[in-house]
């Protein structure tokens, strides 16, 4: 029986250890590799007996990272992708958080590590995959896994300021290979694109389904997305058959024209998660590549993929695509105000809650925000059931399929990242001279505005400070200085009003 | 150029455009920031700018973006 990843990855080395499981600009790794150098990696690992706690992975995006985590995995621990870009300061409320049992980085990374202040271990990824492997060790640990073990801890962004560390158990990863061969069957002649970065769950796709399928991945460079003019001709020339984008990269390449150029030839599966895909750009994709399977895929990364679409008829542009029905073993509810539950057929807007075998485990030393999004279904009082509250606003159509709204808070997606306000606005506080601060969001400009009062600061001061707290997809473009903020009845800013008057 | 000035502003206040010669080859810009950039000039001038145009040279300085607008809205 499959008890986690690990068992996909010994039945693909046995079945197809020449072949190429992922491969970059750089170098490739055959599953044979794979397996050989993430038992290696593992071993080392396994010596901290750290079981079932998180090995940070700081390193460049690459196939080697893929085997990084692997071998964190052979460990007997789970991973934590980290993003090598992110700001020192902001990385250390990560760490703080985490508190992982040992870094792996890689040979780029040497000077940050040594500037982070870690007082854990720390293991070049290149020397780890040197030593020699223990099988007796690894078995014990593959021996003793089970399913709902952590497979990883992925970091989104926080309210308060303090990111959230979301566990995903194996269960979660298996549960979506064993529907996606259900539902679409790849097999071992696909070709995975790989688009997003790998400290997102959107590349769990390109790095689970070589393992269950026995396809390989080829991380696309990321500067094609920039200059898109040559990423159709990487898509031929690699023979790439499957992608799964977030929709800012699709709606890139459309914006940009780049399927006049070139048309993907082998592209048969066209996916889609992250944030809402906009129809004109979908509509051009499906005009140059009409026999292609697209998939709107939705899930936050507390509930992974949870409900899809499968693309089956024509939109006009400005429709609005539905997130479709729940994958298998996943069940949704959807609840008003007042908890009751609007069905299928029944009109008005509710919570998206979400149950099954693709929920988080719940949120990495937090208890305090894991009981508030992880609660019980308010439906069952018989027995201990968990429901996630996405905290999205969903209702069904006229056939039944569900239609994302909005969200009930200050979250907001810019360029496929998920992004709460409110951690901005917690790290103005870093910004000397400023009273009070908003942050309201353009979503037709893609631009998130920041309005202060207290001391008129000039521009450059305040991105400067802000910049030394966010990540770049996090930046505010525009400041905007107020004597006084504008407030609603209850006292509160009134970021409605905000809105209308500068959006 | 004025105009241009003020979207570079927009994505990224921190970069003094008016010295910067390489804007692309030294990554001064992200990646998701020229991304931005080129929706942006599409918007605000009104132009579409050709697959091929969307190339590093012509998104090095603001010069340069200039230059390629120019071009762009002379229709050539």
């Amino acid at each position: 029986m499959v008890k986690s990843v690990l068992d996909y990855l010994e039945n693909a080395a046995s079945l197809y250890g020449e072949r190429c499981a992922y491969r970059d600009a750089r170098q490739a790794f055959t599953f044979g590799q794979v397996r050989s150098m993430a038992r290696r990696a593992g071993t080392s690992i396994a010596g901290l007996k750290a079981w079932n706690r998180p090995v940070a992975v700081f390193m460049e995006k690459s196939a080697s990272m893929i085997i990084g985590f692997l071998g964190a995995v052979y460990g007997g621990c789970c991973y934590c992708p980290l993003d090598i870009s992110m700001p020192k300061d902001r990385l250390s409320v990560i760490l703080k958080t985490l508190d992982p049992a040992a870094v792996i980085y890689g040979r780029g990374q040497e000077e940050q590590i040594r500037n982070m202040d870690l007082s854990c271990p720390v293991f070049m990824f290149e020397e780890l995959c040197l030593k020699e492997e223990d099988p007796g060790i690894l078995e014990e640990i593959r021996g003793r896994r089970t399913a709902l073990d952590p497979l990883y801890i992925l970091f989104t962004s926080g309210s308060t300021g303090i990111p959230k560390g979301v566990v995903v158990s194996h269960q979660v990863m298996i549960n979506n290979m064993e529907w996606l061969e259900e539902e679409y069957g790849f097999c071992p002649e696909d070709v995975m694109g790989n688009q997003a970065p790998l400290y997102f769950d959107v590349s769990d796709h390109d790095v689970y389904c070589p393992l269950k399928f026995g396809c390989s991945t080829i991380i696309i460079p990321p500067e094609l997305f920039t200059f898109p003019a040559r990423l159709m001709a990487f898509l031929n020339e690699e023979r790439v058959t499957g992608i799964f984008w977030v929709p800012f990269a699709l709606c890139t390449a459309a914006n940009l024209r780049a399927l006049e150029a070139e048309t993907p030839k082998y592209l048969k599966y066209i996916f889609f998660a992250g944030e809402v895909m906009p129809l004109k750009q979908l509509n051009y994709w499906r005009r140059f590549v009409p026999d292609a399977c697209y998939c709107n895929m939705y899930g936050p990364t507390e509930t992974y993929v949870c409900t899809y679409y499968n693309v089956d008829r024509e939109f006009g542009d400005d429709e609005t695509l539905p997130i479709g029905r729940p994958c298998g073993n996943v069940d949704i509810l959807v609840l008003d105000e007042k908890g009751r539950q609007i069905l299928p057929g029944d009109k008005g807007e509710g919570e998206l809650c979400v149950k099954g075998c693709t929920l988080a485990l719940g949120y990495y030393n937090d208890p305090e925000r894991t009981r508030a999004w992880f609660v019980q279904n308010p439906r069952n009082p018989h027995y201990p059931e968990r429901i996630y509250r996405t905290g999205d606003m969903v209702s069904y159509n006229e056939r039944g399929e569900l239609m994302y709204h909005d969200r009930m808070d200050l979250q907001i997606k810019r360029l496929g990242y998920r992004i709460e306000l409110g951690e901005i606005e917690a790290a103005s506080g870093a910004v000397h001279g400023i009273r009070e601060c908003a942050c309201v969001y353009d979503p037709s400009r893609q631009m998130i505005l920041f309005f202060y009062t207290g001391q008129k600061l000039e521009k450059r001061e305040l991105s400067a400070g802000l910049s030394a707290k966010l990540p770049k997809y996090m930046m505010p473009n525009r400041y905007v200085y107020l004597e006084e903020m504008p407030r609603n009845q209850n006292g509160k800013i009134d970021r409605k009003r905000l809105k209308e008057q500068y959006v | 150029m004025e105009e241009l000035m003020e979207i570079l502003e927009d994505i990224n206040p921190e970069v003094d455009y008016e010295t910067s010669q390489n804007l692309v080859d030294d990554g001064v810009l992200t990646s998701f920031e020229l991304v931005l950039l080129v929706t942006q000039i599409s918007d605000a001038f009104g132009v579409s700018i050709p697959p091929a145009w969307i190339v590093p040279e012509n998104f090095n300085s603001a010069a340069a973006i200039m230059a390629m607008i120019t071009r762009l809205e002379e229709g050539e």
